[in-house]
């Protein structure tokens, strides 16, 4: 709330410093013979940024750090008064401090000692807020008179001003990147847990997948074996039949609308055919479960075959059909960008449109729609939904597509629902899975963006 | 001035001057949905010598070329009217195959646009098509005559693997009149061949023009007056989608009959 506050006042003071730098600006260009450097507006944003940023930052870097001195203070009086606390202990106590200084719930009847130490903490919270106040705000003015004393004809304004904006957007561009690092630190540490309980080995290359470990010595049943090589197998046998649904009708439908189609039908089927793309996958699993796969069990049953209720074969049929779209529409794209120049070169060597298409076309589009595939499998790979609705739970070894099957996917989730403890096998076994998962598409999605920008080269 | 009397006057003067038409158009009117682009052609092209069609950018040079494949097959709302034939057999209405026709009608475009694909591919690519070769011998012998006549191989005969898009736009252009004298073409035709090439690259081609001669007859669009006297035995001038004037090059460039023609020429407009 307090910090609320705050951040208006410096909302309001770069405001103000928008509006003084401009009228400086203003009043220079009316008295000065020499021409400003830049247009009006940056000398605005130069004053406004000044004021506005480095009262921000101070701001955003004192809330992080703030809370965690003063919790250190907390922790230091404690040692202090008893030297022989735990670490445990120490964690307890300090948010026992916290909770009772922010009225939270405690766990345990608050004493003298708690109860002092709980002021102190509040009052050093709210010395430090004022500080932080004070010192940003102090910052702020100052910004705003030296930049406003800086303004002058030669001051380069604008080149300051896109700089300033060129680094916010490096800063956003850093976060997709720092966050797909944070996601891969926070499997690894957690994996490294589960390899303290289960080999490496065992994990990798055992064949059997029954993840129910037993609580306590007396429980019966769990044995609690992790080998991944059933649900790897699962995954690709659904990616594969998803695969050889999709690349054929894909590639067709691609080849149709970029060589074949007319302008009006392309206009409308191609919006039509990413509309699938965007159906939520949840939706495809009920079409799975409730359509698809029925119609295979009793179609089997006709055949003499026996075909389990949730198969392989439904899931990935249905998921096939889910990403038809990326294929599609990717090599559309990529054959609709080999430049007509080849295909008159073709053509006036007296091919047919076929010939072109077969010899010349899809030739110089293969890297383009190797990538489209590519992008399409990691997706395919990643797939939960359909999965989980339609292929079972059972962690089978098969290669039977009529079976029930499990995918990596299916299982983290399976292994995360619910209330959990964090110190199991069984919970830990997820993050090992989903960092192999990773691993898998990262690969595969390192080669398709190989692929792309080798096929970039391509002409000229 | 009477329009149809120099009409009369080029036509018959046409005739004489092309003992052997390989090509001849009567008539022909270009359509592109409602727009005009040609406007009644009569024009003949002979055998073995080379013809050039000058004219200002949008004259319709290119069009009446892209008439004699029937590449404009290609474009849509494109209708052609008129007769053409080749060796008297007519083009457009003949049921003649327009893939047969590219087979004995070569092309080569303004900017050179080998496949992506290997020298050697580049040049095998008509032979297998067509299947005019029965081996591999035949076909590595169909390539290395194909590259020798196009003057490529002393450069290429050590990297027939490599892509043909490596090449420079010189050696590019002339892969690509390589890979089109590969299906031995009766006619080849070329849209202003030269136009993206530096005057070295560009001296080798016309060089080349000259030696096809014996062997292809040729048709070359070309912004280049100087060129079209170079290379060109009759020289056809168009201006806003009619034939002005056509007649041997050094009697059209020494004395032209039509004033437009005198103009362009003598670079008043165009």
């Amino acid at each position: 709330m307090e910090q609320l506050a705050l951040f208006f006042a410096l909302l309001f003071l770069t405001v103000l410093g928008f509006i003084l730098g401009k009228g400086r600006a203003v009043a220079l260009s009316g008295h000065s013979d020499q021409p400003l450097h830049s247009r009006l507006p940056y000398y605005g944003l130069y004053t406004a940024l000044w004021c506005g940023l480095p009262s921000l930052l101070i701001m955003a870097g004192w809330m992080i750090f703030e809370p965690q001195i003063a919790e250190m203070l907390v922790a230091s009086q404690l040692r202090d008064s008893d030297a022989s606390i735990t670490p445990d202990q120490l964690t307890l106590y300090i948010n026992d401090v916290v909770n009772l200084a922010s009225g939270g719930i405690l766990s345990r009847e608050p004493d003298a000692a708690l109860l002092s130490a709980a002021d102190n903490y509040s009052l050093f919270r709210q010395i430090s807020y004022f500080a932080m106040a004070v010192v940003a705000i102090a910052f702020s003015l100052l910004a705003l008179f030296t930049s406003l004393k800086k303004i002058n004809p030669a001051l380069r304004a604008r080149n300051q001003v896109e700089k300033v904006v060129s680094i916010i957007m490096m800063i956003s561009s850093l976060i997709a990147i720092l966050t797909t690092v944070g996601i891969v630190f926070s499997l690894i540490f957690e994996t490294l847990r589960f390899f303290d309980k289960v080999p490496f080995f065992d994990f990798l290359f055992g064949t059997h997948w029954s993840p129910q470990t037993a609580l306590r010595s007396d429980q019966v049943g769990g044995s609690g074996s992790f080998g991944a090589i059933p649900l790897f197998a699962g995954t690709m046998l659904i990616t594969f039949i998803c695969m050889v649904v999709a690349i054929p009708v894909g590639l067709l439908s691609a080849i149709y609308m970029s060589e074949y189609a007319g302008k009006k039908f392309r206009a409308f089927a191609k919006p039509v055919l990413e509309v699938l793309a965007g159906i939520p996958t949840v939706v495809y699993g009920f079409f799975a479960a409730l359509t698809v796969a029925p119609f295979f069990r009793e179609s089997g049953t006709l055949l003499g075959l026996s075909v389990s209720s949730e198969s392989a074969l439904a899931a990935g049929m249905v998921m096939g059909i889910m990403i038809i779209p990326f294929i599609s529409s990717l090599s559309d794209d990529v054959m609709n960008s080999v430049p007509q120049s080849l295909r008159d070169a073709s053509y006036a060597m007296g091919a047919t449109k076929s010939e072109t298409i077969t010899k010349v076309i899809i030739p110089a589009a293969l890297p383009g729609i190797v990538g489209a595939v590519l992008l399409a499998m990691s997706r395919a790979i990643g797939e939960t939904m359909i999965v989980v609705m339609a292929a079972g739970l059972a962690a089978n070894l098969t290669a039977n597509p009529l079976e029930a099957v499990t995918t990596v996917t299916v299982q983290i989730v399976t292994l995360l629902v619910g209330d959990q403890e964090f110190d199991s096998a069984k919970t830990l076994a997820a993050f090992a899975l989903g960092l192999l998962l990773f691993v898998v598409t990262l690969v595969m999605n390192v080669v398709a963006l190989k692929v792309v920008r080798k096929y970039r080269e391509k002409y000229d | 001035m009477s329009y149809a009397m120099d009409m009369q006057n080029y036509t018959t003067q046409s005739e004489t001057a092309t003992s052997e038409p390989k090509i001849t158009a009567r008539d022909v009117n270009v359509f592109y949905g409602a727009s005009q682009a040609l406007k009644s052609i009569q024009l003949d092209i002979g055998a073995n010598e080379v013809t050039s069609l000058i004219g200002p950018s949008g004259c319709g040079k290119s069009t009446f070329l892209r008439c004699l494949n029937r590449m404009n097959d290609v474009i849509e709302n494109c209708t052609v009217e008129g007769r053409i034939s080749l060796d008297g057999v007519d083009l457009y209405n003949s049921g003649l195959d327009p893939v047969l026709l590219r087979a004995r009608v070569g092309m080569v475009f303004q900017k050179p646009n080998p496949f992506p694909k290997s020298i050697f591919d580049n040049i095998a690519y008509g032979p297998r098509l067509h299947g005019t070769v029965s081996n591999k011998d035949e076909l590595d012998e169909r390539v290395e005559k194909s590259l020798r006549r196009a003057g490529l191989w002393e450069e290429v005969k050590d990297r027939l693997d490599k892509p043909g898009t490596g090449l420079s736009g010189g050696q590019q252009q002339r892969l690509c009149i390589a890979r089109a004298i590969a299906i031995n073409p009766e006619v080849i035709l070329m849209d202003e061949p030269c136009s993206a090439l530096d005057p070295i690259a560009t001296a080798k081609i016309e060089e080349l023009i000259d030696e096809l001669r014996e062997r292809f007859t040729i048709v070359i669009v070309t912004h280049s007056m100087q060129q079209a006297a170079r290379v060109s035995q009759r020289t056809a001038f168009f201006h806003l989608g009619e034939l002005v004037e056509v007649g041997e090059t050094d009697r059209l460039f020494t004395s032209p009959q039509d004033d437009r023609t005198q103009g362009y020429i003598t670079g008043r407009f165009g």
